[in-house]
């Protein structure tokens, strides 16, 4: 029952195959067994038992309110939820309780959804492989599976059976983690640049980054404003789509979202592909692309092909500034927003009382870890008077070039655009941790950040299951129509199965 | 007055003494080099791969801003890294390009009627912090007199 997708278990609970409540405490004991993944920071068992007491209450009386009632969810702790403790994975906000749930957590909620817990990240969703936050890094379930398993026999013997454990990907690896073990039917992640594609990528589900403005950020603790969103991370493509009908909406707490009307939809059983144009940049072909990830991308291109889609070789030329561009933009929108972490609102406070200025640098310095600080760092000297014009002027002016690559191909007659997610697969955790957070980042949001600059973009990240890891692809359109999902639908149908492959 | 005057500027000996006191507490602690040498050793060394753009002056004011201090040499190095990583821009050709703040540039943002429609919570907003007297948040002295602002820096004010 529980490797089910959201769909198949929304119509088990409406035909009372199984009720909301068996389900919740199945997820509860799966959470307990896979505890050593470390994927939830905190077990809201209380709350997730009450809230499907009242489903299956609502269940009886026949009033159930819609496909996501009673079904369990998680929630990255960088949204804020009402009196369960938030903490971005930092010692900053240790303890603290919001009194208000982000708007994103509340629809979850008033459809009935069951809130399994708060999964770990990196701190402040700053990385890409959830190995820095304060409560440890999250293991890929997938280094329990078969498949690695096998792999790793056939290399050292004699190894400590979890001393290679890879990586989740990040920074919403412990919400995708949560998906990819079972312990919940859909998850929220934010993207900044990557942040819920590459960990989608790293553990084999789908990730959905949906275009900057469609879904409400309030109550998502910020990190670079002007690129946010929140993420959706399912196991199939058609459960992203039901929980994003959900999700998207103008919300009047958040003005950047947009206020055109947003009709809810479903993926066409079939979809007819003859008058679609597939654009392939071929500048994402980089040379440390992985053997792999590069037949698997042919692959899907050539399964267009075959069934009537035109594939084009397009160009967007700088890409290979993108990752520039956005660290410049990313440390700097860093440096303004998290100047309200001064200890005197919410959060931690140091026990120095001799100044203002002594009390903010003490409790910033014992609050934040040394990625976060180096990112502040580095985004207030970008800021300085005398580097504002040559870094982050120039960067604001990188990004509209970078957009309008972006509009210059899908104004062609391009309608979606096929690229892997990430440059490989999941890498052991020993091996990820030789470099930094800033080069570990730059390294693996190569393929993600470019779309999170342009906005206007939807992308999802579908699993290649026959892979001894994880590998993905990325789809964008240029719209708020729910073209990729189709798209991706028609990749997940034709290459995947919906059955676990994972043991 | 004077009286006032007097006791908050013994207050204030009081505090730098003990400021330093536990500075140097900290750092033999910690087992670093004396503090005087401290950031005198933060400066970027003559390195190729270096811009030796991280001054000891430009150390100082960025923590000065950011109220975050940079803690050690590795620190400055992957600042040092990151500005050559940020130099590449200079590369693209941006003339006549203007800046894009938002993709959402082209849209008006939505601004709701100025109704009170919510509030009433400061109760629960006090909650979080750790010092509050009635409904005030506390907050220790700040620096006010000039004398104080041009003497201390944030490292001598650092823990």
């Amino acid at each position: 029952m529980l490797g089910r997708t959201l769909r198949e278990v929304s119509t088990a609970l409406k035909q009372g195959h199984i009720t909301p409540t068996e389900l919740c405490q199945k997820c509860l004991s799966l959470i307990k067994k896979t505890k050593f993944l470390n994927a939830y920071i905190t077990v809201s068992e209380e709350v997730a038992l009450k809230q499907a007491e009242e489903s299956e209450k609502r269940y009886k009386k026949g009033h159930s309110l819609g496909d996501l009632d009673g079904i369990p969810v998680a929630v990255k702790d960088n949204f804020s939820t009402s009196s369960i403790e938030t903490t971005c994975a930092s010692n900053m906000l240790k303890g603290y309780v919001p009194p208000y749930n982000a708007t994103v957590v509340q629809k979850l909620l008033d459809k009935g959804a069951v809130l399994m817990g708060k999964t770990n990240l990196d701190e402040f969703a700053m990385g890409s492989g959830s190995t820095d936050g304060v409560f440890g890094p999250v293991k890929n379930p997938w280094s329990y599976s078969k498949q690695y398993r096998e792999k790793r026999k056939q290399k050292a013997h004699g190894e400590n059976e979890d001393s290679n454990w890879l990586i989740t990907g990040g920074s919403s690896g412990g919400s995708a983690a949560a998906v990819a073990a079972f312990t919940c039917f859909a998850a929220l992640g934010s993207d900044t640049g990557g942040s819920t594609r590459n960990p989608a990528a790293h553990c084999g589900v789908v990730g959905f980054k949906p275009s900057y403005g469609l879904v409400s950020r309030h109550g998502l603790i910020p990190l670079v404003n002007s690129m946010d969103v929140p993420g959706i991370l399912t196991r199939c493509v058609d459960d992203a789509a039901i929980v994003l009908g959900m999700l998207a909406g103008h919300d009047p707490k958040d003005s950047t979202t947009i206020q055109d009307p947003v009709k809810p939809f479903t993926l066409p059983t079939f979809a007819d592909v003859n008058k679609l144009c597939i654009g392939i940049p071929k500048e994402y072909l980089a040379p440390e692309l992985s053997s792999e990830v590069r037949s698997f991308w042919s692959k899907a291109a050539n399964l267009f092909e075959s069934e009537g889609a035109k594939v084009i070789e397009v160009s967007l030329p700088h890409t290979s500034y993108s990752i520039v561009c956005y660290h410049v933009l990313c440390t700097s929108e860093v440096a303004s927003n998290m100047a309200r972490f001064d200890g005197l609102e919410y959060g931690h406070r140091c026990d120095i009382n001799v100044s203002t200025e002594a009390m903010y640098a003490a409790t910033r310095r014992e609050g934040f870890n040394d990625v976060v600080r180096g990112r502040i760092l580095s985004g207030n000297f970008f800021l300085l008077k005398e580097n504002y014009e040559n870094y982050f002027i120039k960067a604001q002016k990188v990004r509209r070039l970078i957009a309008n690559d972006f509009v210059n191909v899908f104004n062609s007659g391009v309608d979606v655009l096929l690229t892997p997610t990430t440059l490989s697969e999941a890498v052991p955790y020993l091996e990820f941790i030789k470099e930094d957070n800033r080069t570990r980042s730059a390294q693996d949001d190569i393929f993600t950040q470019a779309v999170n600059m342009a906005g206007e973009n939807l992308t999802s990240a579908i699993p290649e299951p026959h892979a001894k890891e994880p590998e993905q692809l990325h789809v964008t359109s240029f719209s708020y129509l729910p073209m990729t999902n189709e798209l991706a639908g028609i990749i997940e149908t034709f290459v995947v199965t919906k059955r676990p492959y994972w043991t | 007055m004077s009286s006032l005057l007097s006791a908050s500027s013994a207050l204030r000996e009081d505090a730098l003494r003990r400021l330093k006191r536990e500075m140097w507490a900290r750092a033999v602690k910690l087992g670093l080099r004396s503090w005087v040498g401290w950031r005198r050793g933060f400066t970027s060394k003559a390195d190729p791969q270096r811009s030796g753009r991280v001054t000891a002056e430009v150390i100082e004011h960025l923590e000065r801003l950011a109220l975050v201090d940079f803690g050690s040499q590795e620190a400055v190095a992957r600042l040092e890294k990151a500005i050559a990583f940020a130099d590449r821009l200079r590369a693209v050709d941006t003339d006549g390009v203007e800046p894009m703040e938002s993709v959402l540039e082209d849209r008006c943002l939505y601004l709701r009627s100025d109704n009170v429609v919510e509030g009433n919570c400061a109760e629960e907003l006090l909650q979080n912090a750790h010092r509050v007297v009635e409904e005030y948040f506390v907050a220790p002295p700040g620096m006010c007199s000039p004398k104080w602002l041009n003497r201390l820096s944030l490292s001598e004010l650092r823990i």
